[in-house]
């Protein structure tokens, strides 16, 4: 943790970026700015941020500027505009507030914060998140909580397609619909969603577990229906009281049938040397 | 990558700002695609049609004669336009090696369009009562000031920004796409479509004329068929969903209308805003944001969609 906090002072303290002249590359897509403009309000533990008329590096530079080197627990940003990667690779335990929308990538790769956006998100969403908690007011784009290994990420609107891609654990949870290919190849970890869910739920999924209230349009390759057990009401249950999500819809239960299992079969190792 | 962004206003004729509304759009999208930027713009159908004529590549060879060539072909082509009876009222060109043609015609318009495309290295980018098409090399700010797109005030506005994956960086195979030869009719397309060899085999046999090695020319072409067919636009986008495979999200405009589809695994991006005012939908919400901004609901469209909206 500690190199990480110093990684960001060096970029934010200003004197590593002010010997830099360019201010754009070759194709005009990158600004190479490193400096931190320190203009949030800071109330005790708190901080609020107006990010109108930042960048998306100076935002991001802002907040780890707050939470590593000023120590805040409790950040808020105004004005995001939907704008992408905001909020991305945070690893402290805080809370974060975003008083509007996120475009792409918002709060990706995080371990540890508790985030509240207050509007709608782009695609991948909290995509890679170890642990924490991403809760949204509003609608999520496609591969909302793309390969997330842990935490809890609460969608209140709708999601796109293949929520929870390649997901590795945690828990997603979606109160409006989903889209095709909903917990596509997931690993581990489970998802609820208490709308209806588009064709091929659970596609080539290898182990987790997939909750839905609504319609399954169709099942996706080797997906089954589950049987229902105490363990299923009392995860479901304590996830909605945590939350306050009221008292949770009835839900199917889908797990992967494991007939595609050809685990027995190794590769011969011989064959893994030439690769 | 390539950006995509769709505006339409309600309200009948009332014109708006549209020009510098997807100008506005396409440059904040500019890191999906660098490549090239392109515009459809309609505005109330005028008693006569408008043509926009590519005389050469703006990145094309560029030797001794390129200026009494690009000289040569646009007498040839107001020469021809009128051989076939056309009332030209103007003739505006931007840039050397484009041409705005404003004219009236009785006669038949698949024929005029044919005879100004024989002239050698010209196209027909558009030609309609209301739709502009405008396509060139640079960022939206760039082909912007170019044409003088930020002025143009209409009723709804489909727009581009390309970076080139399968066919050239050039003014050819940049969007968007006039459905060649029903006035007025445009697409934009973000994906890669995979069964393009086989539709084009097909389309060129049909007697459709291609002008580009984009994939996307392909739905331009297969929605003039399927109308000509007696499909309307709706019907034919929804037949497109089966017919065409790969992965796209395409925005296709008329005269009086706006319509997106989403292939089947939602394999690429769209989001959209409705309102009572206007109806905004891009690849990325902060396009859209440049043009209302504010905090506001919106969502994407699930796989499979077709949605048409009227002005």
């Amino acid at each position: 943790m500690d190199s990480v906090a110093r990684d960001a002072t060096g970029a934010g303290d200003g004197s590593a970026a002010d010997g830099v002249t360019a201010t754009y590359d070759a194709r005009g897509l990158v600004e190479l700015d490193g400096t931190v403009p320190k203009i949030a309000r800071i109330d005790g533990e708190k901080a609020v941020l107006d990010a109108r008329d930042l960048s998306t590096r100076k935002i991001n530079g802002e907040l780890r500027w707050l939470l590593y080197e000023e120590g805040l627990k409790d950040v808020t940003i105004l004005n995001p505009s939907a704008r992408h990667s905001l909020g991305v690779g945070i690893l402290t335990r805080c809370r974060i507030t975003f008083e509007g929308s996120l475009g792409y990538f918002g709060c990706g790769l995080i371990d540890g914060p508790e985030v509240q956006i207050n509007g709608r998100v782009g695609w991948s969403v909290a995509e890679n998140m170890m642990s924490g908690i991403v809760v949204i007011e509003s609608n999520a784009g496609s591969l909302a909580g793309a390969a997330i290994r842990g935490g809890d990420l609460v969608i209140k609107g709708q999601t796109g397609a293949r929520t929870g891609i390649d997901q590795k654990g945690g828990t997603i949870i979606v109160l409006g619909s989903a889209g095709s290919m909903t917990g596509f190849m997931m690993q581990r970890g489970r998802q609820i969603i208490c709308g209806d869910v588009g064709p091929g739920l659970g596609d080539s999924m290898y182990d987790g577990t997939l909750y839905v209230a609504g319609k399954v349009a169709s099942l996706g390759i080797d997906c089954v229906e589950g049987e229902w057990t105490d363990a299923d009401a009392e995860l479901v249950e304590r996830k909605f009281r945590i939350y306050g999500l009221g008292s949770p819809p009835e839900l199917r239960k889908f797990v992967c049938g494991k007939k595609l299992y050809n685990y027995d079969s190794l590769e011969p190792s011989e064959r893994k040397l030439v690769l | 990558m390539c950006g995509i962004a769709g505006i339409i206003y309600s309200g009948g004729d009332r014109a708006h700002e549209v020009g510098r509304d997807m100008t506005r759009m396409l440059q904040a999208m500019k890191h999906r695609g660098p490549d090239s930027t392109g515009y459809a713009l309609y505005r109330p159908a005028a008693e006569g049609y408008v043509m926009h004529v590519k005389l050469a590549e703006s990145n094309g060879k560029a030797d001794f004669d390129l200026e009494g060539r690009q000289r040569r072909q646009r007498r040839e082509v107001e020469t021809r336009m009128r051989e076939l009876g056309a009332r030209i009222h103007g003739i505006a060109g931007k840039s050397d090696h484009a041409m705005t043609v404003t004219f009236e015609l009785d006669g038949d318009l698949k024929r005029l369009a044919d005879y100004v495309e024989d002239v050698r290295g010209t196209e027909v980018l558009s030609l309609g009562r209301s739709l502009e098409i405008v396509k060139d090399l640079g960022d939206a700010q760039t082909v912007a000031a170019d044409y003088g797109l930020d002025e143009f005030v209409g009723t709804h506005a489909i727009g581009h920004a390309r970076m080139a994956t399968e066919s050239d960086v050039d003014i050819a195979n940049a969007h968007p796409y006039w459905a060649y030869p029903f006035p007025d009719v445009a697409v934009v397309h973000n994906g890669q479509l995979t069964n393009y060899h086989g539709w084009r085999r097909r389309l060129e046999r049909a007697g459709h004329r291609f002008q580009s090695d984009c994939d996307s020319e392909i739905i331009a072409v297969y929605l003039a068929e399927r109308m000509a067919g007696g499909d309307s636009l709706e019907d034919a986008m929804r037949r497109s969903l089966g017919e065409l495979d790969g992965a796209f999200t395409y925005i296709c405009v008329t005269e009086d209308a706006l319509g997106v589809a989403k292939d089947e695994l939602g394999a690429k991006p769209l989001v959209l805003y409705e309102s009572d005012e206007l109806v905004a939908l891009a690849s990325e919400e902060i396009a859209i944001r440049k043009v209302v901004d504010r905090e506001i609901e919106t969502y994407d469209p699930y796989e499979g969609a077709v949605m048409v909206w009227t002005r």
